[in-house]
């Protein structure tokens, strides 16, 4: 397990690398340069200031050397400095990354429960309408933009129910113990969740219902049926257990598209997650913040990915092998 | 320049394969759906100028009319006064054009990297596979945000950006096709008739990999659509361009009065990516027989 950890850390790092190069070269085509869009920003406008400002940030130097610079400074961990903010870039996610976690990981949570019970559903009652109403179902949250999607559930449940807030994470003043507060970011947390792992969800029942059915002519099955037992724990136990592999891939395969769902999402619902920052970045022409949360949120990606490569591991021992 | 080395082919068994590619793909009733529904919105975008002459983003009547209640609007008109339908009939335009554009710069870079990493092996098949890899890794909508963001929003930066997303997917699959097709005895036999790499990579073994790579293709198109829809919902889109996606953003502020402003275009997105996945999978049917089995 240690080796396969240590492995794919090292295969972590020319990946990195490349993101960062990636990333400066996104730098270098600013129109203008970067600094330009700064002194615009701050209305600096003394030439011996910006003069100043060109040495302070490097711009001074050939791309070569700045390149270097640049991966040097990323391998500590800086990310360069919102000037907005007046607070390091890194100090600035640190800030709103957690809200985008627990954002994805309930997203997840609700696309591998629902897309893995309705594939079971659907395997299990193999072409009655059954099926057809999962994979109705599997087709439309697949095609329903998820900003579109959010903003519906939003009408239907706050503006009409009003069984739900309409955005943000917590009720502002809210007064109460540990407890209260809890309930009070899950009740905020549900809607933008739900947005998000519906739309996941289609994929996992997708590949729960074919790889059920695969799993359901294998001769283990068969013995397990034929020993008398129950069909649910035939179910459970025989036969979900060992389709679950294929939506574990999957799982693994789509962290990089649920976090750039997840700041669209944040965008509909107001969460105060990356999703914000990168936006109002975006809008202000902030690159630094823009760039950091792309390095940031691909190294979330890389680390997910060995954190799968793991867990695949533990509940295939086959894998190991190579 | 020289004469072919291959036989041609026959051109009867052509015809009839095709009379069978179709009879397949109707078999399967969502792809006829979704093949009506995606003639619908061709021709809508095709129209679109005889439909609603005229700059569909200027002030026609009177904000807010509720769709199905006035017949000069059918859908409505938004909170400054423009008519809903026709931004929906101009809007189908961008959209497709993003889609298709971006998905074939998707599918040509993806079909590049793939074949060429199959053919060459060693280093080149590292370098290329690890770009591919990179390129996956990157959160994509993050990717296109920042490369609008960078080069500005421009209908073609937006196309750029999301081409530049979506290939590698396609590079992987053509790298399967290619790694199964790669040593069979047709190829062998080009080899040893000394064809160039690239005639045997692109006339030869292309052609065979590609059924596939259309199927995943036609999803890439929808994918695209889908991001071109999220930059312009969240206000990156070209301001000059009707653009589905930006119609459900600037309905949003009015979901308490006039919640139909972000509904009926974000019916039209699902739509026409609902169109674009169901004839992916009468494609796949139609010309991947043996893969039927689920």
């Amino acid at each position: 397990m240690l080796a396969l950890l240590l492995r794919r850390l090292l295969q972590a790092v020319p990946l990195l690398l490349g993101v960062i190069v990636l990333n400066f070269t996104l730098i270098q085509m600013v129109p203008g340069t970067f600094l330009d869009v700064m002194t615009a920003e701050q209305q600096v406008t003394d030439q011996a200031m910006i003069d100043r400002l060109r040495v302070t940030y490097g711009v001074d130097q050939p791309p070569a050397i700045q390149l270097a610079k640049y991966i040097g400074s990323v391998a500590k961990l800086d990310l360069g400095y919102s000037y907005r903010h007046n607070l390091p870039v890194i100090d600035v996610l640190w800030a709103h990354l957690p809200a985008t976690l627990l954002l994805m990981f309930a997203a997840l949570l609700i696309a591998v429960l629902v897309g893995s019970a309705a594939g079971i559903v659907s395997a299990l009652k193999v072409n009655t309408w059954w099926d057809t109403a999962v994979s109705v179902f599997a087709v439309l949250c697949f095609a329903a933009p998820s900003f579109w999607l959010g903003i519906m559930l939003i009408i239907l449940f706050c503006v009409k129910l009003g069984w739900f807030p309409v955005g943000g994470m917590v009720t502002i003043g809210l007064d109460g113990g540990w407890w209260t507060q809890v309930m009070d970011i899950l009740h905020h947390l549900f809607l933008p969740a739900l947005t998000l792992g519906l739309f996941y969800s289609a994929n996992y029942a997708r590949v729960m219902r074919a790889s059920m059915l695969e799993v359901s002519r294998m001769d283990h099955v068969r013995t397990a049926h034929a020993k008398g037992l129950k069909h649910s724990a035939v179910v459970l136990r025989h036969m979900a257990r060992n389709a679950m592999l294929p939506v574990v891939t999957l799982f693994g395969l789509q962290l990089g598209a649920v976090l750039g769902g997840s700041i669209v999402v944040e965008a509909v619902f107001s969460w105060p997650g990356i999703g914000g920052v990168l936006f109002d970045s975006v809008m202000s022409r902030n690159y630094p913040v823009v760039l950091g949360i792309l390095v940031l949120s691909s190294v979330v990606v890389i680390l997910a990915n060995i954190l799968i490569d793991l867990l695949y591991a533990r509940l295939d021992p086959r894998i190991k092998a190579h | 320049m020289t004469t072919p080395l291959t036989l041609a082919p026959a051109p009867t068994v052509r015809t009839k394969r095709s009379d069978h590619l179709i009879a397949r793909f109707a078999r399967h009733r969502g792809a006829v759906v979704g093949a009506l529904l995606l003639a619908l919105v061709v021709l809508m975008a095709l129209t679109a100028d005889l439909l609603y002459p005229g700059n569909p983003l200027r002030i026609v009547a009177a904000p807010e009319i509720w769709p199905f209640t006035d017949r000069a609007y059918p859908l409505g008109t938004d909170a400054l006064g423009r008519d809903i339908t026709a931004m929906i009939v101009h809007g189908a335009r961008a959209t497709l054009l993003i889609g298709l554009v971006a998905a074939a710069a998707a599918t040509a870079i993806g079909v590049t990297v793939g074949a060429l990493a199959t053919w060459y092996g060693g280093w080149v098949e590292e370098i290329l596979m690890r770009l591919t890899e990179l390129f996956q890794i990157i959160p994509n909508v993050v990717f296109v945000l920042t490369v609008v963001s960078v080069l500005g929003p421009k209908i073609g930066n937006i196309t750029i950006a999301v081409g530049l997303v979506s290939w590698p997917p396609i590079a992987r699959l053509t790298r399967a096709e290619f790694l199964s097709l790669k040593e069979r005895e047709f190829v062998q036999a080009c080899r040893a008739v000394a064809l160039s790499p690239g005639r045997i990579i692109f006339r030869e073994i292309l052609p065979n990999a590609l059924p596939p790579v259309i199927v995943m293709a036609s999803l890439v198109v929808a994918g695209a659509i889908l991001y071109e829809s999220v930059v312009s919902f969240l206000g990156l889109g070209d301001p000059n361009i009707a653009s589905w996606g930006r119609m459900v953003g600037e309905g949003r502020t009015l979901i308490r009065s006039s919640w139909f402003l972000s509904a009926v275009p974000g019916v039209a997105i699902m739509l026409i990516v609902l169109a674009l996945n169901l004839v992916g999978d009468g494609l796949n049917d139609a010309l991947n027989p043996k893969l039927r089995k689920r």
